[in-house]
């Protein structure tokens, strides 16, 4: 975030083939503080005209985005976490930039997750399940171009979305998607961003912790699900 | 204090520094921490809080048992020193390059106030490669910033490996020198040196000051001396108590 400017005009502007990486994305540094979280990255990332952004959702996807990135002609952003994350995907599947994965077809509500949050969007629909609620789960990898056919069909084909990121709630995944809601729907859609509520992180703590305090936890997400689905 | 420093888990080269400072040098008040006329201490290679935690915990700005908690659930000494959560901490950072601007905007305050206080500025010699370093240097001389002192902890090393292969800083000195700072360099783990060094404070009228403090990553400590490792990583219970005993060992 520091090269804001650089990225924006010697990057974007001159759309160059260009590939950013970002670490420590989200509050994966936990108890190093505020300076070494990025809470705000997705949204500033998106606003840039020419820019791709992907957050992959563990090791395997972050392979699949690299080489995707490697092919495409023109500036991307990819999100990273730290290493260690638990590992969602198999290894043969189809990545597209652009095109998000459906990987539980959920028919009571939808969450749209990004990044490591996903894996925690897998556990809410596994215990959610044992209550008989099927929640359909997405991992909505690139937040830009996002996959704006997804969300159109969650909102037709459930009660309602979720929107999960290790991300403030202004800018990032939730606004992305509520962009596309508002816009591009006729009807109201249940809805609800899970982020960060516009603070920072203060906080000493693990990063189970820290999800806790910030309300960005399976606890939240299954809390948000069960009102949408009783609205 | 290094004791102190170890029970926090990350040991730091920059003790005499910190010592010399914060029990000679700083005109400080631990029951007042916000007096007006206080000398300010930034620790901008933020990452180096440690040794910071313990100085303040041994001068009084807060109890020495919560040196214990650092880094676990709750506590106020985060991994890098947070403003309004820790007495004593002048500015956040974790985010190099940020402190000298910082006290460069401090001073340049107490020069329109005519005030008499001082501000130190520790940085790291890695932290020297961001460009905002070097237009706060630019700036305190341009201002005439006489009451600000510059300490470079300079042991070589950055988080990723030698500074002289990452992006070396050579000729360091003759770079602050031709900034217009007074330069003078000292062994920086020699508190005779440092206390007799910053003593005289300004070093020459009307420019800002630099200290160039030669050190040595995890000095005294058997297993961690001049190893790029450690810059990432604390101590598990068996280093800390080989730490402890490194260290008995040298004060003997």
């Amino acid at each position: 975030m520091r090269c804001y400017e650089q990225i924006r005009i010697d990057v974007c502007f001159h759309n160059l083939n260009v590939k950013i990486i970002g670490i420590g994305g989200g509050i994966v540094y936990n108890d190093l503080g505020t300076t070494h979280h990025a809470i705000e990255d997705i949204a500033i990332m998106r606003a840039l005209p020419n820019m791709v952004v992907i957050s992959p959702a563990d090791p395997i996807e972050t392979q699949k985005t690299t080489k995707a990135a490697v092919e495409y002609s023109g500036p991307v952003y990819i999100r990273l976490g730290r290493s260690g994350e638990p590992t969602v995907h198999q290894e043969d599947y189809e990545f597209k930039i652009g095109k998000a994965m459906t990987l539980v077809n959920g028919r009571d509500a939808t969450i749209i997750a990004t990044g490591s949050l996903v894996n925690d969007a897998l556990l809410v629909a596994e215990n959610l399940s044992k209550e008989g609620v099927s929640v359909r789960i997405i991992d909505m990898h690139t937040i830009k171009p996002i996959d704006e056919d997804a969300i159109l069909q969650s909102a037709k084909e459930t009660k309602g979305i979720v929107t999960l990121e290790e991300h403030s709630i202004i800018g990032g995944l939730g606004s992305a998607v509520a962009e596309v809601l508002s816009e591009r729907t006729q009807n109201k859609v249940l809805f609800k961003r899970i982020g960060i509520r516009d603070v920072f992180c203060r906080e000493c703590g693990s990063r189970d912790d820290l999800k806790k305090i910030y309300k960005i936890s399976t606890l939240e997400v299954t809390e948000s699900i069960k009102k949408l689905i009783l609205s | 204090m290094r004791r102190a420093e170890v029970i926090s888990l990350l040991p730091s080269q920059t003790v005499e520094i910190i010592t010399a400072l914060y029990f000679n040098i700083l005109r400080i008040n631990p029951q007042n921490p916000k007096w007006e006329e206080r000398d300010r201490f930034i620790l901008s290679k933020g990452h180096g809080c440690a040794a910071l935690y313990a100085a303040l915990a041994e001068k009084g700005f807060f109890p020495t048992k919560l040196l214990n908690t650092f880094c676990k659930t709750g506590s106020i000494l985060l991994g890098h020193p947070e403003v309004d959560k820790v007495p004593g901490i002048e500015v956040s950072t974790g985010s190099l390059g940020h402190g000298l601007s910082i006290a460069v905007g401090i001073s340049l305050a107490a020069k329109y106030d005519n005030k008499a206080y001082r501000v130190f500025v520790l940085l790291g010699d890695g932290e020297c490669q961001e460009g905002s370093v070097w237009e706060a240097v630019m700036a305190a001389s341009h201002f005439k910033l006489d009451n600000l002192i510059a300490i470079v902890d300079n042991n070589g090393l950055q988080a990723i490996g030698a500074i002289d292969e990452i992006i070396s800083l050579e000729p360091l000195s003759k770079k602050w020198e031709s900034f217009g700072w007074t330069l003078k360099e000292v062994d920086g783990h020699n508190l005779k040196q440092l206390l007799e060094t910053l003593a005289n404070i300004p070093f020459k009228k009307d420019r800002p000051n630099v200290v160039i403090a030669n050190t040595i990553k995890g000095k005294d400590i058997s297993f961690m001396e001049n190893k790029v490792f450690w810059h990432t990583r604390t101590l598990n219970k068996e280093e800390q108590l080989q730490a402890i005993r490194d260290l008995e060992l040298k004060d003997n």
